[in-house]
């Protein structure tokens, strides 16, 4: 079985946390466990603000969420945001842990490094100009499977 | 978000609530920083206790005041953090580098 959903949101700061709140809430139709929807909420929450801040520069912009749950004996909940802003010249750098292109802005240059740690799989696909595409995905083993 | 401030001893605790993300991370920078030079403090005690969710932003935000701290001699000292929140402190290496002081 498969679901899904699909959100348009424009690019403002205070919609970080509905963004968060919005693919959580889906992905709780899944078995779930707590730890998993916060790696899930963390994870939407990086990937937007990524396209706020270095995306849009925190000019206008839409930003594109979509999330599919496929069903069978791992569930695997995907998530994918994307936004037509920017761009990352170098994604390979970008990634690194604690590269930042605001070091007096105070940002952690943390954010992909949350999102790798706490998704299963992470793929950003970028072109300068363009947008970003962050495509990462979360398996879920249902309790009874998890035990065996 | 909440960010409730009061001055004990020669320590400032932030006792802070809610969800901390980019949209009100600068808004509790301003806050801490502002009572931190008005009040001279020797050491930070910030309480997550009330935090229900937290992302790089707040860890970007803890550094910040850390390297303030570290700036003036100061301490920083992160108390009761909620699971998910001692999660991400723990995968940031954070905690190791407040440990270090």
């Amino acid at each position: 079985m498969q679901n899904y959903m699909k959100l348009e949101i424009p690019s403002k700061s205070v919609n970080e946390a509905f963004a968060r709140a919005a693919v959580g809430a889906f992905a709780a139709q899944t078995d779930l466990n707590i730890d998993e929807l916060a790696d899930i909420k963390t994870s939407v929450s990086e990937a937007v603000t990524n396209s706020i801040i270095h995306g849009y520069r925190d000019a206008d912009g839409t930003i594109y969420i979509e999330c599919v749950i496929k069903s069978g004996k791992t569930c695997i909940i995907e998530v994918t945001i994307r936004d037509e802003g920017a761009g990352i010249a170098n994604v390979e750098r970008a990634m690194e842990p604690l590269f930042t292109t605001a070091p007096d802005e105070e940002r952690s240059g943390m954010g992909f490094t949350v999102m790798q740690s706490f998704m299963d799989t992470l793929d950003v696909t970028s072109e300068k100009g363009r947008g970003t595409i962050v495509k990462m995905s979360k398996y879920i083993r249902s309790g009874d499977e998890a035990a065996l | 978000m909440k960010c409730e401030i009061e001055q004990a001893g020669g320590s400032l605790i932030v006792k802070l609530g809610g969800e901390i993300d980019q949209h009100c991370a600068e808004e509790i920078r301003s806050n801490i920083d502002r009572e931190l030079d008005l009040k001279n403090s020797s050491s930070l005690i910030i309480d997550l206790g009330e935090v229900d969710f937290m992302d790089s932003s707040g860890l970007g935000l803890i550094m910040g005041r850390y390297k303030k701290m570290a700036a003036r001699g100061g301490t920083i000292m992160l108390a009761r953090p909620k699971p998910n929140v001692n999660r991400l402190l723990e995968m940031s290496g954070i905690k190791k580098l407040i440990g270090r002081k």
